[in-house]
């Protein structure tokens, strides 16, 4: 494809979506350096090596796949002008990312009730990595949820019309990037861990 | 409004804004303002960062000796004029941040991205205007932060600018532990988020911005090494964000990534199991690409003013091309050559010599390609000329240096002595240093529609070349005699006594050199207000910014973006009058484009 090609505003909608693509480029590479930091710590003798994930983060990853679902739905909706589906879609995408953070938050609790806190004499490295991971994942929902929001704002100004929606798809591909990242961190942390 | 004249209307949108002082010179959005206001700022800092320096070498040379200077300077500091130790560490520490990333980063990629991307390849502007005054003004803000942690009561972070732990993680370590250290981490996460918008919108302008016919194989040297700066930043800057929210996490909330069993001052600390190492390998997997970051953008500068004022064209284009991404690639698998004496498996050392020797290759497909395009050139010897061949002198001195380092075995005897400092300063200090002003000396009539003062121009280069290598020659060999980097004081060691005469030599070279420094700056500032006019294109180079007028206008083109139709390196081309041909000119009937 010739870049070079296409009137300022193709060039510049472009631009938009190439640059969020090279942000979660970096973000990816913020989120190795955790990940490796991970492995290099695991040959540390106070290592845990029998820690269970709790539950609530199993039904994170099928929380975040519906809701990366729902997001497809309210833009194929968009896409065939039906309104009003876009909107239930949208609320029901933000609805599911709130839930997210609450399950989370569960997931939390449930390993502060094992016995280990995130710093202090009862925690462990293993914990306090988990934790840490985790929560800077949390941070990326929530950086994720704000443009949701404004998308359902704009949606209902009707600012986005079948053909033109460039900020309801960066917001998009953002989510799916969050969705995708939980996957990987978790499915990281539990095949590190068994 | 059919999409052709739309986007003409938007087109010719910027060039009537009504504009305040405040959105011209303050919170500009346009890209020649903000890379002033980066050249500025990295300049100020420079001042700052040499003074340092200066005052370091003072102590080097004199140790003890009173100094009316160092307690005009540093006050508290330095009692009756005799520097602490504390405040040398902490000089250490700020002049290599400062110098890394205020100067050769931000300054150097900040001021010469921003001016010439947009300009080289036929765009209005930046991809997004916003985000690059965003990234300005969060580094002005960083650099406010890091010059002020000067001014707390325990003086600045004192753990060098690789803030190593567990000085950087424990509060208590030292002076510079506390307050200073909180200081610094937020400076430089500030920092890495300017350098992020700004790394980003250039990667992104470059792809998507370029005008009609200018394809990457068409593009000017300066914008392929912008280009892959940028995304080595992007790929390294965020590991080194990783490694500072666990070492704040260390620090503020006890947890043990970094930490090991540790006793201060008789108390036995909470912490258990961790390691330093980690955080430096997190910490030079942004250091060594942070090198490169550092230097390839004054490599590209070189590429295109040699080739300007050899009126020839660059010699081995594609390999140019090829030797930057080869360097870029390489930078991000030789970290471990910073850590031989860590305790790291020697296996894994010998993995990380290999990788850091090849770099070698592709440096001297780069440095053999300056001097086949400056064989039989007519030479225009300009001070920016000057510079750049300054460059490629001092880029194969460190570099022959940097392979003596690369290697375990040898860099084990060397380690952390001057021989190191005289390397990297040479290699990629001097060398960025004379590609920054190499730019400012050529751009400096497309910054401020001026002419510098050739004959002052001179003046500069020549002393700082003679000073720079006075320094620097002389440590390689104080290095091989064993003396360490980084100490107060040598005095205590009578082994080293015989360097001291050594030590003098190169601080008055390092003296003599800083002040003559005042001549550019001198001339810099003069020449913004009563330089001679430029003309439109003063060096008869090829590129676009030269079609742009000479008074700055929003927009950078009155009409139409020019068309390009041949590379940037179309020198002495037979068939022509004149020995440049601008890359906005039609090739001519029957006239084929250079095989590059």
């Amino acid at each position: 494809m010739d870049l070079t090609e296409g009137t300022i505003q193709e060039k510049h909608r472009r631009s938009r979506k190439m640059m969020l693509y090279f942000g979660i480029g970096a973000l990816i590479m913020s989120f190795a350096g955790w990940t490796s930091a991970f492995i290099v710590s695991s040959s540390r003798p106070d290592w845990l090596s029998d820690f269970v994930m709790p539950q609530p983060f199993w039904t994170s990853i099928i929380i975040m796949i519906i809701s990366s679902v729902t997001f497809i739905i309210a833009r194929k909706a968009l896409e065939k002008n039906n309104k009003s589906l876009t909107t239930v879609m949208l609320v029901v995408t933000f609805v599911l990312g709130l839930l997210f953070v609450l399950n989370q938050i569960k997931g939390f609790n449930q390993i502060i009730d094992m016995g280990y806190n995130f710093t202090g004499p009862t925690s462990n490295v293993t914990v306090s990595y988990i934790y840490l991971i985790a929560v800077v994942h949390i941070i990326h929902v929530l950086a994720g949820l704000i443009p949701i929001l404004v998308v359902i704002v704009n949606h209902l100004r009707g600012k986005y019309t079948s053909e033109n929606y460039t900020g309801f798809e960066l917001a998009e591909i953002f989510w799916h990037f969050v969705d995708l990242l939980w996957l990987y961190l978790f499915f990281f942390l539990y095949f590190f861990l068994s | 409004m059919s999409a052709h004249v739309e986007a003409h209307a938007h087109d010719d949108h910027g060039h009537h804004h009504k504009e305040t002082f405040i959105t011209k010179y303050i919170f500009s959005q346009d890209h020649k303002m903000i890379a002033k206001q980066y050249l500025i700022t990295g300049l100020i800092m420079g001042i700052i960062g040499v003074v340092m320096s200066l005052m370091m070498r003072m102590q080097i040379a004199w140790p003890g000796e009173p100094n009316a200077f160092l307690q005009t300077f540093l006050g508290k500091w330095a009692p009756d004029g005799v520097m602490s130790a504390d405040i040398y560490l902490a000089l250490v520490t700020i002049h290599g941040t400062i110098m890394v990333f205020f100067v050769l980063t931000a300054g150097l990629s900040g001021t010469f991205s921003n001016l010439l991307i947009p300009l080289q390849i036929g765009a209005r502007d930046m991809a997004s205007g916003f985000l690059n005054m965003v990234s300005y003004w969060l580094f002005f803000v960083s650099c406010v932060i890091m010059v002020a942690s000067f001014f707390v009561e325990a003086g600045p972070a004192a753990a060098g600018w690789t803030i190593y732990p567990p000085l950087s993680a424990l509060p208590m370590a030292q002076g510079g532990s506390g307050l200073g250290m909180t200081l610094w981490l937020t400076s430089m996460a500030i920092f890495i988020a300017s350098s992020a918008l700004g790394s980003l919108n250039y990667v992104v302008t470059v792809l998507n911005l370029r005008t009609k016919g200018m394809s990457m194989t068409r593009l000017p040297l300066t914008i392929w090494t912008f280009f892959v700066t940028a995304i080595i930043g992007i790929v390294s800057f965020p590991v080194l964000l990783s490694a500072a929210l666990l070492l704040i996490m260390d620090r503020s909330f006890g947890t043990s990534f970094f930490l090991s069993d540790i006793f201060i001052q008789g108390e036995v600390l909470h912490y258990q199991g961790g390691s330093p190492v980690l955080f430096e390998h997190l910490f030079w997997f942004l250091g060594h690409p942070e090198v490169y970051i550092v230097l390839l953008p004054a490599l590209g500068i070189t590429s295109e003013i040699i080739a300007t004022n050899s009126r020839k064209p660059i010699f081995g284009y594609r390999a140019m091309i090829a030797s930057v991404l080869a360097i870029a690639f390489l930078s991000t698998i030789v970290w471990g050559h910073h850590m031989f004496v860590s305790g790291m498996n020697p296996f894994l050392g010998s993995v990380f010599t290999f990788t850091t020797l090849l770099i070698a290759i592709p440096s001297a497909v780069k440095a053999f390609n300056y001097i086949t395009t400056l064989w039989k050139g007519n030479l225009q010897l300009n001070p920016a000329m000057l510079f750049s061949i300054g460059l490629v002198s001092t880029f194969i001195t460190g570099g022959l240096t940097g392979i003596i380092l690369g290697d375990s075995a040898l860099d084990i005897n060397v380690h952390d002595t001057y021989f190191v400092v005289a390397h990297f300063h040479l290699v990629m200090g001097i060398s960025a240093l004379y590609g920054f002003f190499a730019g400012v000396y050529h751009w400096f009539p497309k910054m401020f529609g001026r002419m510098m003062n050739k004959n002052l121009g001179y003046v500069h280069f020549w002393i700082t070349a003679v000073c720079a290598y006075g320094v620097f020659f002389p440590m390689h060999f104080i290095g091989m005699a064993g003396l360490p980097r980084r100490y107060y004081t040598n005095s205590a060691f009578p082994l080293f006594d015989d360097l001291s005469n050594v030590n003098v030599v190169i601080t008055v070279f390092a003296l003599v050199g800083g002040a003559f420094q005042i001549v550019f700056f001198y001339n810099f500032f003069s020449s913004i207000f009563y330089g001679k006019k430029a003309e439109q294109n003063p060096w008869k180079s090829n590129t676009l910014e030269w079609t742009t007028p000479v008074e700055h206008i929003h927009g950078n083109w009155p009409g139409a973006i020019p068309t390009v139709h041949r590379w940037a390196y179309d020198y002495s081309k037979p068939g022509h009058d004149d020995d440049f041909v601008p890359q906005d000119v039609p090739l001519k009937e029957g006239e084929e484009e250079l095989q590059h």
